[in-house]
């Protein structure tokens, strides 16, 4: 995973995120590993509760309650330890240097303040400079994301706006710092197909403009083919595969992926054609670490896979899976369901 | 605002007619004779029956009613015979010492509440959360009666520290009004107090759950801005609502310790005219409660309107 050193803008490594229950220690993220470039895009898919919002919001620090922690791992932004930083270089980092975008952009704005506000108050919070400049900095975001009468949707409340305008607020808000790193977390799933296509190009046309590198989390496999230049498949808190787009598509390795991909539907097949689905459902998250995670689902489970957490391995270089029988000494050709008598 | 106002305005009238009708009924059930409270049993008939005749008392119900309802009309509360007073008059001037004491009582009732409520919210589950909330909820279900009286015990009989009753007087220095005021001040804030409190707390936490805080934390946003504007802001509005019942309820019902402070307000005047069946002064302070509730409720939805930017004017 060592790409040239001043091209990588943020490294994740080893990651382990813990939430403490009362019934128990969830391993939600359970050691991650990743890089970013700058100005690129990386993908992060899996199922829900697979880690990817955590480890999205654990590169910003944002937890959501004080039973979660990150218990182990690194994650480094242009040299810097984010998880030894102060709080008060955190504020400068989250909103400035580093942005996220919710799923949901109905709720992501404060309901009870003006459009107006909410990015005059953030533009202060880490630019030292005027209320009107900040007002006329924030009308200027609006217009680079494409809001039409820009000044008169800063005196609007959130509810007055569309959810496709909320999400374009939101990531104007974004822009009026210098981004280098957004992270849009399902930023398309609340909005409907049309405006999901606006919002993506809007993103896309932004990144070339500030050359800004946006991790993004999806369920969405196309939007990963679309927008990504490498992604990562999550499974059960762990990376399972990791590779650029293109070989991920062309040549999958885990079994996972071979079952996420085939769980698309297609558009050349007909309606009556149920769709192909993974049988099974995701482990417990507080029993994970102690086999593969995924031996209960896959077809190509051995011996091997219930008794040790299969490593992270490079089969190829920047080809990385997670799977007892695609280490490089072994190779798994998909189809060839057990041989080893299950 | 002024249309809607107009609106809430003449929505009260119906509701302050029923109220005038219940308690007129209900005057008229309380047992015993008026002229003979006021004359005393050892009077004589014909004095009776004269005073009955003064008071309209010998008149049909529904007679009796309408001649109220007309006074009412024209601005006649009535006549308060054991005060010997006009009820408008001496309604208007007893309000300054109720006033006074519930003002005080509520402010601070409303600003430790709901700092209390505030800081309950961000310490969610620690000690400091349990302590308060065993404490406020001690404090709404303690009976204030009780509460005085053991304050009055402890303070004013054991220590020597405070005066027992009566409200003192401004000529012997603005110190005395104040540590006449203490005990029942107490009395009198303890349920708002704790009910701001746990109000404040339970619509804490859940505005500082919702995404957009969350969003406001991940757009670097400092702590306490989060907190008191954006997230008290969010949290008023059920605030708000408990505030508006707690000044009408609290301006009317220091009648428990009013009394037994003997602090000369509309507590005690309400305790006089019951036991003295004086109709006139019951009906009148009843009607200014019922004013003052719905006066307040007026106020709570004015507030919506500028809390509330989703709550459009009808």
């Amino acid at each position: 995973m060592d790409k040239k050193e001043k091209d990588v803008i943020l490294k994740v490594d080893g990651l382990k995120v813990y939430f403490y229950t009362a019934s128990g220690v969830n391993k939600a993220v359970d050691g991650v590993s990743f890089t970013l470039e700058k100005g690129s895009t990386m993908g992060i898919v899996g199922e829900s509760g697979s880690g990817k919002s955590v480890t999205s919001s654990s590169v910003m620090r944002l937890m959501q309650a004080k039973t979660q922690k990150i218990v182990d791992g690194s994650i480094t932004f242009e040299d810097i330890d984010l998880l030894k930083m102060s709080q008060k270089d955190l504020l400068k980092f989250r909103g400035d240097v580093c942005c996220m975008i919710f799923q949901n952009p109905m709720t992501s704005l404060d309901p009870v303040f003006k459009v107006g506000y909410q990015m005059v108050e953030m533009i202060r919070e880490h630019q030292g400079i005027s209320k009107k400049e900040a007002w006329n900095k924030a009308v200027e975001a609006l217009k680079l994301v494409g809001i039409p009468e820009a000044e008169k949707r800063m005196e609007a409340y959130p509810h007055e706006l569309s959810g496709g305008m909320c999400q374009r607020v939101i990531i104007a808000m974004a822009v009026c710092g210098n981004p280098k790193l957004i992270i849009a977390d399902e930023p398309t799933t609340a909005l409907d197909v049309t405006v999901q296509a606006q919002v993506l190009e809007l993103l896309k046309s932004l990144q070339k403009k500030l050359d800004t590198a946006i991790l993004l989390i999806t369920h969405n496999l196309g939007v990963v083919w679309d927008m990504c230049d490498t992604v990562m498949v999550m499974y059960a808190g762990n990376t399972v595969e990791y590779a650029d787009t293109g070989t991920l598509y062309r040549e999958p390795m885990h079994p996972y992926t071979w079952g996420l991909l085939d769980s698309m539907p297609k558009l050349s097949s007909t309606s009556k054609e149920e769709l192909t689905t993974i049988p099974g459902v995701p482990p417990d998250l507080r029993l994970t670490g102690r086999c593969c995670n995924f031996y209960n689902r896959c077809p190509y489970v051995t011996e091997k896979c219930r008794e040790s957490v299969p490593p992270l391995v490079e089969v190829k270089p920047g080809h990385f899976v997670a799977c007892h029988r695609q280490n490089g000494a072994e190779h798994l050709v998909r189809g060839e369901v057990n041989s080893y008598g299950e | 605002m002024l249309k809607m106002m107009l609106k809430r305005f003449l929505q009260t009238i119906p509701t302050l007619f029923i109220v005038v009708t219940i308690t007129f009924c209900l005057t008229r059930m309380l047992p015993g004779d008026p002229a003979v409270a006021i004359l005393g049993i050892e009077a004589k008939q014909e004095d009776i029956e004269a005073m009955r005749a003064k008071m309209n008392l010998d008149k049909s119900l529904p007679e009796q009613y309408r001649l109220y309802i007309t006074g009412l009309v024209k601005g006649d509360f009535g006549y308060s015979y054991s005060y010997r007073q006009d009820v408008f008059g001496l309604i208007i001037s007893r309000i300054p010492n109720t006033l006074s004491l519930t003002l005080v009582a509520l402010v601070f009732a409303f600003f430790i509440g709901t700092a209390v409520g505030i800081a309950a919210a961000i310490k969610q589950n620690t000690w400091f959360d349990y302590v308060f909330m065993v404490l406020a909820l001690v404090g709404v279900s303690m009976p204030i009666f009780w509460m005085a009286l053991m304050l009055v015990l402890q303070f004013s009989v054991k220590m020597n520290l405070l005066p027992v009753m009566g409200m003192g007087d401004w000529s012997k220095g603005f110190g005395d009004v104040v540590s006449h005021m203490i005990l029942p001040g107490f009395c009198l804030a303890t349920i708002p107090m704790a009910t701001f409190a746990r109000t404040t707390r339970s619509s804490m936490i859940e505005t500082l759950s919702s995404d957009y805080i969350r969003c406001l934390r991940a757009r670097g946003i400092r702590e306490w801005k989060v907190i008191m504007i954006h997230g008290l802001k969010n949290a008023l509005p059920p605030l708000v609502t408990v505030l508006g019942l707690q000044i009408a309820s609290t301006f009317t019902g220091a009648i428990i310790t009013e009394g037994i402070f003997s602090w000369p307000g509309m507590g005690t005047m309400i305790n006089t005219a019951i036991n003295n069946r004086d109709y006139s002064l019951i009906q009148g302070t009843v009607l200014f409660s019922a004013i003052m509730f719905v006066f307040c409720n007026m106020l709570v939805d004015m507030a919506y309107l500028v809390l509330n930017p989703k709550v459009k004017e009808v």
